[in-house]
């Protein structure tokens, strides 16, 4: 495909700035190399690409920066607001994370403890699932399946204390999960969503989706 | 060496962690500056500007859900009280900076190019595109912003976020052309 010879900018050349700053999704970074490969314009046009990327980092970096009052001016609007009323809506990760950051050592060491023992109960009972899924020939997409653990899409997931073992062979099963890995430190597993590598916006929205499910106590995307 | 995510940050900041909220400024102000300064090309306003942004994360910290990074995030706001600004701006200074403009055109090419290297006019072009512009340049070149998170923070569709990254572009071309600089190029 030669596309520098239409008369419209293509959508391959639209893609040259987030290709020259590593953001397009692996998918459009491997088109953009195979269109930069055969055609010589689309290169010397990824160059002047490249030159503006250089100069607009430059341009910012001589910008300097604020000066120290800056933060003295922030901390003295921030003295003057109303007393913080506790935080009510923070995403889940967070939450878990300060959770485990507010405990004291006491406290943490026994509710490590007992998370250990549900942790064991709900390895054991997914190892079963585990078992019964490559018996059946897994949960692996009829597009072609991998046997390689690296290969695909990732998430972290540990599944609630609640959740049963049918509870989340159902939930594996409906969204065409495979447990590529685990249990991990935390009671976590490494879940594979897909057996390609996906964007980073489509990973995020299946998190998103899949974070809604109760069986699932948290989750986030790894690669 | 582990550092705390910016997730975590916002998350102790909506429980009132000022020492939180101490290293998310240290880790972002500078860029947050760049961004606004590029935008109302004006240090003061710029420097008055980010310690209202982060006063903003301070209170809605508790509110982030999330769902982009907060450095985007972040960019959302500063965008949002830099626009705010410049429409409360007077007329006599917006004047001053169009004739600035006008006074930068009026250089002869090859007195231009004589004076500066290829890479200092392409600055000097870079400076020159309209706030529009110098927006969707920024946050995709210096920023590293996807075409996802620069359609979140400029409240665009993704296919305008391209082709106006492509007529940003264009009229950078045709700036240097001015100059005496013919890319070849669109």
């Amino acid at each position: 495909m030669n596309t520098t010879n239409n008369e419209t900018h293509s959508d391959i050349e639209d893609l040259l700035p987030w290709h020259a700053t590593g953001t397009l999704s692996r998918r459009d970074a491997q088109r953009v190399e195979e269109a930069l490969a055969g055609d010589p314009e689309l290169a010397r046009r990824f160059a002047m690409v490249r030159e503006e990327l250089g100069e607009t980092i430059l341009l910012n970096e001589t910008l300097g920066a604020p000066s120290a009052h800056a933060m003295e001016k922030l901390f003295a609007k921030i003295d003057a607001e109303p007393a913080r009323k506790p935080a009510v809506s923070l995403n889940l990760g967070s939450r878990v994370a300060e959770f485990f950051a507010s405990l004291s050592p006491r406290t943490l060491a026994w509710s490590a403890s007992a998370a250990a023992v549900a942790i064991l109960l709900q390895a054991g009972l997914i190892a079963g699932i585990v078992i019964k899924e490559k018996s059946a020939g897994g949960y692996e997409t009829a597009s072609a399946p991998s046997s390689d653990p690296g290969v695909g899409a990732f998430t972290i997931i540990r599944f609630a204390p609640q959740a049963s073992s049918d509870d989340i062979t159902k939930f594996l099963e409906a969204n065409k999960l495979q447990v590529a890995a685990g249990p991990m430190s935390g009671g976590l597993y490494k879940v594979r969503v897909s057996m390609t590598g996906l964007p980073k916006a489509d990973l995020a929205r299946i998190v998103k989706k899949l974070q809604e499910d109760k069986v699932v106590g948290f989750i986030a995307t790894t690669d | 060496m582990q550092t705390t995510s910016d997730e975590v940050l916002i998350a102790r900041i909506a429980g009132g962690d000022r020492l939180a909220m101490q290293v998310l400024f240290a880790r972002h102000h500078v860029r947050v500056y760049r961004f606004v300064l590029r935008l109302v090309r004006n240090e003061a306003t710029a420097e008055d500007l980010i310690s209202d942004v982060f006063l903003d994360v301070w209170r809605q910290a508790g509110k982030f859900e999330g769902r982009s990074a907060v450095s985007t995030w972040m960019l959302s706001i500063a965008r949002f009280k830099a626009l705010s600004a410049l429409r409360r701006r007077p007329e006599q200074e917006l004047d001053d900076e169009t004739a600035e403009q006008i006074e930068d055109q009026s250089d002869d090419p090859e007195v231009a190019l004589a004076k500066k290297d290829k890479a200092a006019v392409l600055r000097q072009a870079l400076s020159k595109l309209s706030a529009e512009h110098r927006e969707i340049v920024d946050l995709v070149y210096y920023h590293e912003k996807s075409v996802e998170e620069v359609a979140g923070i400029v409240g665009i569709p993704e296919a305008t976020v391209k082709t106006r990254m492509f007529y940003a572009r264009k009229k950078l071309s045709e700036l240097l052309k001015e100059q005496g600089i013919d890319r070849g190029w669109p």
